[in-house]
């Protein structure tokens, strides 16, 4: 693959003495969306969580391996993880908005790495990652308000807007939908086709209709192995592997 | 028939046992506090005056003359601002630390370990140990030895009540902060403290309300004197040592001088208590239910 933006080399996670990852080597292309299903427990999460170094959040655990990000191994030691975390957003299964007003949220990313020069640049910045993500004319009345007077599906597209705002490559989506209403998960869906040409995208989902409509490269796991990976139109209409389509099928 | 109570079945007996010894408990509970409000204001009322509140002890006023507790009241509020300002200087870092970069691990668990301990040990040890080190300094009974001697025995109550409300701190919130490219310290200073703002005033909250009526621990270490302190050398009085003086007199007008100030201080306490609950409640809006 030519315009690979994630590669992951020989990646093996562990919770302890659980084997999580099993020899994991998938590589991810630029500027599309890369969806990885699987059965529940099947280590997608996990897999996602390691693009970004969250993986290490949880106590007592272990990871061999590389993931290179444009080439640069992220867990190198010299790789400050924070930097990482700015180039690679994500965005949660359920909307987290931060303990201050809608605007701050937005601006909070921005302030902390410095983004911007003055009060009227942070403003103009919040303004326009408002609009990517669909909510400016809904709150701009009410910037100072708390984030949690927005209904969950607002949240969820604030979290989006607020990821946007540092300016990340990479976005990662943990279920991003799983908790919002059917409209509010089309919103969000619309929004990730609009965003893919400009980032490069990788949703968690177990829901098969949902990564038919957003995949364009399927990741498909089994018990913390990768049993198929490829284009999505291949592996939708024409898996390799028996567990693959038997999931395609809804067997399991 | 089928719905019909049965009185005399084991369970039902049993809950009625269990309820009514809660209940009894709850109003011996109810009852004391009652007891002790009722005690020091039907003693300490009508000794309250605006003369009390407003002067100094004159010439003979252990004996049952003119004169007020102002040294009192003003000392008790230096010492207990003092102290508590100076335990948050060390107890907010501490909790945020324990929370941050601590977390559950075993280093964690002796830090809280040690603090428990420190929690345990009666004020008059302080007081002691506070006495103790002056001798070795050369210091004299002052505010400052006061301060010193209440922040220590305010910091592991502060510290521990922070710790357990932090503890509670949404993971989803601070990883919400992470995702972002936050350091850990970003995430305490900008998410943590947000949150838990509320949850933080009540810990300071409690350990004034422990600063401030405590006397063993300033009885070496702060003195008693009837003037209010002008430096942070001067010795100075302080109510719970107001309340304990007074009550001990032969005098019965000086013993019920001694219930006036008691009152004062509840009432001082309770001011604090309101004022910062509503302070709270002020600096709540943003934070995540």
């Amino acid at each position: 693959m030519n315009n690979t933006h994630i590669q992951v080399k020989n990646l093996n996670a562990y919770y302890g003495k659980q084997h999580a990852l099993k020899d994991i080597n998938i590589e991810i292309p630029k500027n599309q969306i890369t969806v990885i299903m699987g059965p529940s427990g099947c280590g997608k999460t996990t897999l996602l969580k390691t693009f970004n170094r969250f993986f290490e959040l949880n106590e007592n655990v272990n990871l061999t391996g590389e993931v290179l990000v444009d080439g640069e191994n992220i867990y190198d030691p010299n790789v400050d993880v924070t930097e990482v975390r700015k180039v690679v957003g994500l965005l949660a299964q359920r909307p987290t908005p931060l303990p201050m007003s809608i605007y701050d949220n937005i601006a909070y990313g921005m302030r902390i790495h410095q983004m911007k020069k003055d009060r009227a640049a942070y403003k103009k910045s919040v303004r326009h990652y408002l609009e990517i993500a669909g909510l400016w004319e809904e709150v701009h009345k009410r910037m100072h308000d708390p984030a949690t007077s927005l209904s969950i599906g607002q949240q969820q597209r604030l979290c989006l807007a607020r990821g946007l705002a540092v300016e990340p490559e990479i976005i990662l989506g943990d279920e991003p939908t799983s908790a919002l209403d059917p409209i509010s998960s089309q919103n969000i869906e619309s929004r990730l086709l609009e965003l893919k040409k400009d980032y490069t995208i990788v949703i968690v989902t177990h829901t098969l209709r949902q990564a038919k409509r957003l995949a364009d490269h399927v990741i498909y796991m089994y018990l913390g192995e990768v049993a198929e990976a490829g284009p999505a139109h291949e592996v939708f209409t024409n898996p390799k592997h028996e567990r693959t389509k038997q999931y395609l099928e809804g067997l399991f | 028939m089928k719905f019909q109570k049965k009185h005399f079945e084991r369970r039902h007996i049993v809950e009625l046992v269990i309820k009514t010894i809660m209940r009894l408990a709850l109003f011996i509970v109810a009852g004391t506090l009652g007891l002790i409000l009722w005690t020091i204001i039907s003693r300490g009322l009508p000794s309250l005056s605006w003369e009390m509140v407003s002067q100094v002890p004159k010439g003979g006023y252990y004996m049952g003359k003119d004169g007020g507790i102002l040294n009192a009241i003003i000392g008790s509020a230096y010492l207990a601002t003092g102290g508590t300002l100076l335990a948050m200087i060390l107890s907010v870092p501490i909790a945020l630390y324990l929370k941050a970069y601590l977390g559950k691990s075993r280093w964690g668990d002796y830090v809280r370990l040690s603090l428990d301990v420190l929690w345990g040990i009666p004020s008059i040890v302080y007081g002691a140990f506070g006495f103790a080190l002056m001798v070795l300094l050369g210091m004299r009974a002052s505010l400052l030895a006061g301060i010193i001697v209440l922040a220590l025995v305010e910091l592991p109550i502060m510290t521990r009540a922070m710790d357990e409300v932090i503890r509670r701190m949404p993971s989803d919130l601070e990883h919400a902060a992470l995702a972002l490219g936050s350091t850990k310290f970003e995430v305490a200073i900008n998410i943590i403290t947000r949150q838990m703002l509320p949850g933080i005033i009540t810990a300071i909250l409690l350990a004034f309300g422990r600063g401030i009526g405590d006397a063993a621990s300033v009885l070496f270490t702060a003195g008693y004197t009837d003037r209010i302190p002008t430096s942070l050398m001067n010795p100075t009085a302080s109510l719970p040592l107001a309340v304990f003086f007074q009550l001990g007199s032969p005098y019965p007008e000086v013993r019920e001088r001694g219930y006036a100030a008691a009152l004062i201080l509840t009432i001082a306490v309770l001011l604090v208590s309101f004022g910062s609950r509503w302070l709270a409640a002020r600096l709540n809006r943003y934070t995540i239910k």
